[in-house]
């Protein structure tokens, strides 16, 4: 039997953990882009302020992509010391992205990024420029491996189950790399990333100009985020993930709870501006709906119907007893493989199989399981739906935000009058956490939505979890909560004081103030 | 494509490859990081210590990082099992590993001598202890850990952390980090000026005959501890599964390979000539050479316990007919040709621009340098 206590603690560990390394991995997607903007103006008109511009905020960069290398090795490590059974069950397939990374992407970023800090006398400046350019590009690659595979747990394409070996296997490793969910994936994420890069410099660039300090720096800088912000931030919101929504059925599900939908409506659906979600009752209260917008959004046409969480679960019903066939042929093709018949059931039900370890988590034996088991673990494959419902409308919410924030910085920054709109400059610094909540409210929604699937329809989270002692994963997650807090206190702590004493206050540039027009 | 059996070879070569490149390189700045703070007694003089790993370090951990996702793609069941069986090893291992980038990035930003007092001494615990735990890892593998499968095919751990602190398993442990402290200081006494330069030579030469001394103690130790032999049931081209072969146990036995092909001994001899050379060098102050020859001693030692161990990867002490061998622990053969591919392609361009990184950074760190330093990282 699976103890449930090591799988609460390894998936909160996984959640805090990870949710912490994403604190920083956008920004450093968004700022080494930005860098090579920077950088790219000052090579094209050669004038010293844009290089300044590109040393301070590269300075601050890379505070910030030490926390995200430091905090990135946890997650390297953690699929094995804590989900053992899912890295032997998935390893052929999603070990590769992930080596991948390590070869593209990594080294990439890795072996550039000391060449950014140690190279500005030691290059020219078109080599200079370059190496900048190998760095964001070698992060950006990063997210790219990182989300092909978190896609393929999202949506498990050109892979099968090998009953010899006990674990998935790759039947097409085009499949993988070309999924229709990783590539809605990354464009949304790593976009996402540019706009925390660009908020970042917005905000601390209005806070400069509001202090009515490194003003020359300020200025350019908010030019630089208002634009680039603004492409991207339209980027994420346009080329929203959702397009991947309907590639399977947990991906149905996910949009079924975001939506709170219970029952199928008939297309298109209405979309669910609020409500309160009952995961107890299944219903939603006090509902206020736009008709129709739902089903265009999700769909695409206006006649598919978007399918609701009790038609859902109904097939996820049918799915759990042709499961349990599919558990008991393979049960009998282990201690006999040439036995046809059982070879038979095995082949009509293995898409199933995955279905009938969700019993696992009630019964040893699938075939046991009595109704009432059968029932809740067709209901185990509903997420939290008000927890959903309510991240995504938040999330989205951000997203518009913003956008109205880098339109209005655009228009100002075009017309020159940053510095007389106070109001503006306040309401900018006033937005640096936005995009992190935002960020953060995504992965929730992607990850938390996935449940109760550590691969959707193929392996259960619960049964991923390695069989550590509980007490040794309580005390590395206590661990952890210490280590990460002080970690996060002493870098707040790095970042504002680099950013009071500002461009001017740092004397990297002995030969004179940054303020004088350069 | 080669067969399956062959491709399963190639792979454990490139696992010994990814971690010969991530002993000679990420090994210099552990062994840097491990003694700076005893060779540069003054700020100025760690600083420049720092300096000659700080621009590398980071693409250098790429080769641990790596080979941690080499092993998840081509071998998904020594992945699951060594770390989650070595569930608190990993932990320490992963928070002296944290240390290391912060610590390079805040340490210079202020000014205050406690703040950089107190990240020296996270860099030196990020240094050694990686630097031992390796080795301590090592020597485990040797005395076979406590793993055997259930029925779902889980790998089940029956040992603490503490299981690990064997005597043998902690003298490894010093031969690790008596290897690294000699290649690290072979490379300060290259990169950084006087007078840390001097220190570090005279550092690596004791470094160097404490590894040699460490390294055949082990030798002769691995001669009387149970060593693993394959009996029967293992099929090199068959699917993988780890618990249809028989295995004997036997003292000495690891040292079977050796005992088979005589040549195979010049890889431990490797081993042993190279740091004995690299102390010679760096008395004569040679440091170029001498790193050439600590890196030759890094290599054999690697290759040595791989010998010894193949075609084992992770024996088990408890249930030695289930421990994880090249040939039954690893992917499909789809996967590894796929990935041998993927190997073939990228890595001569990774080699290729880190030598050219390297290149641009050539030259002395010298403590005039040091002041001229922007603090930019």
């Amino acid at each position: 039997m699976i103890d449930l206590s090591v799988v609460a603690l390894s998936r909160t560990q996984f959640a805090l953990t990870a949710l912490y390394h994403f604190l920083f991995v956008p920004l450093t997607l968004g700022l080494s882009m930005i860098l090579v903007i920077m950088e790219a103006v000052y090579v094209m008109t050669g004038r010293e302020i844009w290089k300044r511009m590109t040393q301070f905020w590269g300075m601050l960069f890379g505070i910030n992509f030490a926390m995200g290398v430091a905090t990135g090795i946890t997650m390297e490590f953690q699929f094995g010391t804590n989900w053992a059974y899912y890295s032997h069950y998935v390893g052929d397939i999603f070990g590769a992205p992930l080596a991948l990374e390590g070869l593209m992407a990594f080294f990439l970023e890795s072996t550039f990024v000391g060449l950014f800090f140690f190279g500005w006398e030691r290059l020219s400046k078109v080599g200079h420029l370059i190496v900048t350019a190998l760095v964001a590009l070698g992060s950006s690659l990063s997210a790219l491996w990182i989300l092909i595979a978190n896609a393929w747990m999202q949506h498990p394409v050109g892979a099968q189950f090998n009953e010899q070996t006990m674990r998935m296997e790759l039947s097409s490793f085009s499949a993988v790399l070309l999924n229709p969910v990783a590539q809605a994936k990354f464009v949304h994420t790593v976009a996402a990333g540019y706009v925390v890069g660009s908020v970042f410099v917005l905000a601390v660039s209005a806070w400069y100009l509001l202090r009515g300090r490194n003003v020359e720096i300020a200025r350019r800088s908010l030019a630089v985020a208002a634009s680039f912000g603004l492409a991207c931030s339209l980027s994420v919101v346009v080329l929203g993930d959702e397009s991947g929504y309907l590639a399977s059925e947990n991906q149905k599900m996910k949009i079924a709870a975001i939506e709170a939908e219970w029952h199928t409506e008939r297309a298109p659906a209405g979309f669910t501006v609020f409500g309160i979600p009952d995961d107890v009752a299944h219903t939603t209260h006090d509902e206020l709906k736009v008709p129709w917008v739902l089903g265009l959004i999700a769909t695409r046409s206006a006649d598919e119907p978007v399918l609701g969480i009790f038609d859902l679960v109904a097939r996820a019903r049918t799915r759990i007893a042709s499961g349990i066939e599919a558990h008991a042929a393979l049960t009998v093709l282990r201690a006999h493989p040439q036995d046809a018949a059982a070879r038979a059931l095995f082949e009509e039900h293995r898409d199933d199989l995955g279905y009938g370890l969700l019993l696992l988590r009630y019964v040893d034996d699938p075939a046991h399981a009595t109704a009432a088991q059968i029932e809740a673990a067709a209901w185990s494959t509903v997420p939290d739906v008000a927890v959903l419902f309510w991240c995504f409308r938040v999330m989205v919410g951000i997203g518009l935000l913003l956008i109205l924030l880098f339109a209005t910085a655009f228009y100002l920054s075009a017309r020159h009058r940053f510095e007389r709109h106070r109001w503006f400059l306040r309401a900018a610094f006033l937005a640096l956490p936005l995009p992190w909540i935002a960020a953060e409210l995504g992965w929730i929604v992607a990850e938390y939505g996935r449940q109760p699937w550590a691969i959707d329809g193929v392996l259960p989270t619960f049964l991923g979890a390695s069989p550590v002692p509980a007490s040794s994963i309580a005390l590395s997650l206590c661990g952890f909560v210490i280590f990460y807090s002080a970690l996060a206190a002493v870098d707040v702590y790095l970042l504002t004081r680099m950013i009071r004493r500002g461009p001017d206050g740092l004397g990297y540039w002995p030969e004179g103030d940054a303020r004088a027009r350069l | 494509m080669p067969d399956y059996e062959t491709l399963r070879l190639i792979w454990w070569l490139i696992l010994g490859a990814l971690l010969i490149g991530f002993a000679l390189m990420d090994g210099f700045d552990l062994g840097v990081g491990a003694t700076f703070r005893f060779i540069g007694r003054s700020d100025e003089e760690r600083r420049a210590l720092l300096e000659s790993i700080e621009p590398v370090w980071d693409g250098n951990q790429v080769w641990f990082i790596l080979a941690g996702g080499a092993v998840f793609a081509a071998w998904p069941l020594l992945y699951a099992a060594s770390f989650s069986g070595l569930y608190l090893a990993m932990f320490l291992l992963l928070v002296a590993l944290i240390l290391r980038p912060v610590g390079f990035i805040f340490r210079n930003k202020i000014h205050d001598p406690r703040w950089r007092n107190s990240w020296d001494w996270a860099l030196t615990i990020g240094g050694a202890v990686p630097a031992l735990l390796f080795g301590v890892a090592f020597g485990n593998l040797f005395l076979g850990l406590p793993l055997e499968f259930d029925a779902l095919q889980r790998p089940m751990f029956s040992g603490g952390f503490f299981g690990l602190l064997h005597p043998f398993a902690l003298l490894a442990g010093l031969v690790s980090l008596a290897m690294l402290i000699m290649h690290g200081s072979a490379y300060a006494a290259l990169k950084v000026g006087e007078p840390m330069s001097r220190r570090a030579a005279a550092l690596g030469g004791w470094a160097a005959l404490v590894f040699v001394a460490c390294f055949a103690l082990a030798g002769a130790w691995v001669a009387n501890i149970g060593g693993h032999t394959i009996t029967s049931g293992v099929d090199a081209l068959g699917p993988s599964n780890p618990l249809a072969k028989h295995v004997a146990v036997a003292p000495g036995a690891w040292l079977g390979n050796f005992r088979a092909h005589a040549a195979l001994w010049l890889v431990p001899a490797m081993a042993v000539t190279g740091a004995l050379l690299a102390a010679t060098l760096l008395r004569s102050g040679r440091a170029g050479l001498a790193l050439v020859a600590s890196g030759a001693a890094v290599a054999g030692t690697i290759l040595t316990a791989g010998i010894a161990l193949f075609p084992f990867l992770m024996p088990s002490s408890t249930h030695p007919d289930q421990g994880l061998t090249v040939w039954d622990a690893s992917s499909s053969a789809r996967t590894l040709g796929i990935m041998l591919i993927a190997v073939l392609v990228l890595l001569p361009i990774v080699l290729a621009y880190t030598a050219w990184v390297f290149r641009v950074l050539r030259g002395r760190i010298t403590l005039e340098s040091v002041r001229q330093h922007t603090g930019l990282y």
